[in-house]
């Protein structure tokens, strides 16, 4: 099957025609950095399967689809109802985006310490915009042009910063629920978490919108942690099975830091979450874990790269797919070990089970070390489910479907386990479950 | 309760079982012996509806065509296996497993179902059967046991599903003397009138601590041999060499009561 062409001048389908709605309050810093974004994109156009990160995710169907921007004020459909239904309110600080655009109405920003600044990315654009210029002009357009089209159309998102020191006890919840209200739109949500040293936070970003909307998620969280900062992530990808998402998580260490990342992913037709880490100061340590479980027509794609650049850094990766239907999973993880970051630990996995003979799966962990003192581990599984245990079930009385289930839950189970934030946890696993028709109350005790 | 007549099973055309019979009443413990190859095995697992076998033959338990059920029908009909080799299921926790398949049955049955707490109740005082504490119930099925405690927990299931036709197949192997004892001490507290047990055992040491009624010996696939206890005994002195189906004898062996 040949690509779609695409205008050379667009170089993406028609998402390139997209222009961005600027009426000119762009500073000149970020006119220009948008500018060269936009450029970018034009020049390099959108990924194709050719790009060797691309490899397993055709982008075709996105490209085809006439986005609109979103503009702040639509979704006249969102209730508070829906909002809690998608995302578990966790009582701490939580702020909700509609379309990309931050809604007071559904949010809470109380509960925060003092050092603690948690607010919108238009309000930091419209009051105190240098900030945030190092993370515009810091493009990830150098990976990709998606990251590039989120620097062209980011507006809002998520702001926050902990001052030295800063412990915020209460996760900080961040809502992006998409409602197209019938036209298909593309937002571009952009977040942005600076933690100073020795501050603490715990961050949840939920993904989710309205079944059978089409819609494009072009999301961008940029994470910066200084000497001894800990940032512990969730995402939760849950947008509707008619919808895209493509989002880049892009994280950079100092010394001794730590931040772990844990992701759930259901939703979407096709959604990749890219993951990439710089371990610029020695001693830090990052965990991502990942279950990605796609099943119908969807298309789950887990990039990740870790960057080893300092001494004596530590990186774990554990990512379980459960492939069911037509769905289509990729695991596609390097680790990079430069030149002098000794006493490197790195160890990656990716375990995936496959329930239908029509499911696929394509993984690929990499790793490339250019010194000698590392410990480095990785390896992948690709697996049916166990008739000897299927069996052992069904011979205790257990019916054929829920024996599966059973099985399947088994296998992400850990996975779930690993949130050790309630009620978080007690949601993923009724929606997971959910998903492979077992009981939710598997009760361990 | 049990009728097996002329049970052929075959695996990528090889034919392991070549004409079974046996019956077996409620309350009967029948031991079925043999030596590697001989078959007892895979008659555990016909019994039981583990694929891949070719199956003919008739097999009649209460009289309803047993190869006819699914395996969780059959569990529901009361059959039970103590596999030989028990599975480990990471992820499930024992507890959880255990409860949900005493709930399947009692479904099936259009019983209640127990609530965690009452399955608390009845798991602990079931547990004693088998010198089990409560920790094993908390871990993943299986998962990182010994191979005497997978066969206590074996047992452990058997005393909460209470079958009506228990099949324990191979639960010696592996277990040394004190293990053997707390297994054998389990099994034997299970024996009643409302039960049949089917023993399928390579060593007659099991038999010194569960005393069958009745004794089969196996080989080739049929049953050649059929006794009581001091048939074991026999065996033990002599060993499996010589036993060999012959058509007439199998037609008329089998425990008849």
């Amino acid at each position: 099957m040949t690509a779609v062409k695409v205008p050379v001048l667009a170089a993406g389908g028609v998402l390139a025609d997209l222009n961005p709605r600027r009426d000119g309050r762009d500073l000149g810093w970020l006119a220009e950095a948008r500018l060269t974004a936009l450029e970018w994109v034009g020049k390099h156009g959108f990924p194709t399967r050719k790009d060797e990160d691309w490899k397993y995710t055709g982008l075709d169907p996105i490209l085809a689809v006439p986005f609109e921007a979103a503009i702040a004020g639509s979704g006249a459909r969102v209730t508070a109802d829906l909002i809690n239904t998608a995302s578990v309110d966790l009582g701490g600080p939580r702020l909700v985006f509609v379309n990309g655009h931050f809604s007071a109405e559904f949010s809470r920003l109380t509960g925060l310490p003092a050092g603690a600044v948690v607010t919108t990315l238009a309000s930091v654009l419209a009051a105190s915009p240098d900030r945030l210029e190092p993370f515009f002009s810091h493009t990830p357009g150098e990976h990709h042009a998606f990251a590039a089209f989120n620097d062209v159309f980011a507006e809002d998102g998520a702001f926050i910063h902990l001052a030295s020191g800063t412990t915020v006890d209460e996760p900080i919840q961040l809502v992006f629920f998409t409602d197209t209200e019938g036209v298909p739109l593309m937002s571009s949500p952009r977040s942005v978490m600076i933690a100073d040293s020795d501050s603490r936070a715990t961050i949840v970003e939920t993904y989710a919108g309205i079944n059978n909307d089409v819609y494009f998620t072009n999301a961008v969280t940029e994470v910066v942690l200084a000497d001894s900062a800990q940032i512990d992530h969730f995402k939760i990808q849950n947008e509707a099975v008619t919808a895209f998402h493509l989002a880049l998580l892009d994280v950079r260490q100092a010394r001794n830091s730590r931040f772990s990342s844990r992701s759930v992913m259901l939703g979407s037709s096709i959604a990749r979450h890219e993951v990439r880490v710089l371990l610029d100061g020695v001693e830090a340590e990052v965990s991502l874990d990942g279950i990605y479980l796609p099943q119908g027509e969807q298309l789950h794609d887990n990039t990740i790269f870790i960057d080893h650049a300092a001494t004596n850094c530590t990186s774990h990766q554990l990512y379980k797919g459960v492939l069911d239907g037509r769905g289509h999973g990729v695991f596609n993880g390097q680790i990079m070990v430069r030149h002098g970051a000794d006493g490197t630990d790195a160890n990656q996995k990716n375990k995936n089970l496959i329930l239908s003979d029509r499911a696929q799966v394509d993984t690929r962990p990499r790793l490339e070390i250019y010194t000698d003192d590392v410990k480095c581990t990785h390896g992948a599984a690709v697996g049916q489910m166990d008739d000897e245990a299927l069996l052992y079930l069904r011979t205790r009385g257990i019916p054929l479907e829920e024996a599966r289930g059973l099985l399947v839950y088994a296998f992400v189970q850990e996975m779930v386990d690993r949130i050790e934030l309630e009620p978080l946890r007690a949601s993923l696993e009724t929606l997971v479950s959910t998903r492979f028709g077992t009981d939710a109350h598997r009760a361990q005790q | 309760m049990l009728h097996i007549k002329e049970l052929h099973a075959s695996i990528d055309s090889k034919e392991i079982l070549r004409g079974v019979n046996l019956d077996l009443n409620l309350g009967e413990v029948h031991a079925i012996m043999g030596p590697n190859g001989s078959g007892k095995s895979t008659l555990a697992s016909v019994l039981i509806g583990r694929d891949g076998y070719d199956v003919s033959g008739s097999v009649t338990y209460e009289g309803q065509d047993l190869l006819a059920l699914s395996p969780e029908e059959r569990a529901a009909a009361g059959v039970f296996l103590a596999f030989q080799h028990p599975v480990e299921i990471p992820g499930v926790g024992n507890m959880y497993f255990m409860r949900t398949a005493l709930n399947s049955l009692r479904r099936e049955r259009g019983e209640e179902e127990l609530d965690a707490v009452d399955f608390l109740a009845l798991a602990q005082e079931r547990m004693k059967l088998v010198e089990m504490d409560q920790t094993f119930m908390s871990r993943s099925v299986n998962e990182g046991f010994s191979g005497g405690e997978k066969k206590r927990n074996e047992i452990l299931q058997m005393a909460i599903l209470e079958p009506k036709l228990a099949i324990l197949d191979e639960t010696d192997s592996g277990l040394d003397i004190d293990a053997l004892r707390v297994v054998a001490n389990g099994v034997n507290a299970l024996r009643n009138e409302g039960r049949a047990m089917l023993i399928i055992t390579h060593h007659q040491r099991l038999l010194d601590y569960i005393v069958p009624d009745f004794v089969h010996v196996m080989a080739e696939g049929q049953i050649v041999r059929s006794g009581d206890k001091d048939l074991a005994l026999e065996l033990e002195k002599n060993g499996y060499t010589g036993l060999k189906p012959s058509s007439e004898r199998s037609a008329q062996v089998g425990a008849t009561v």
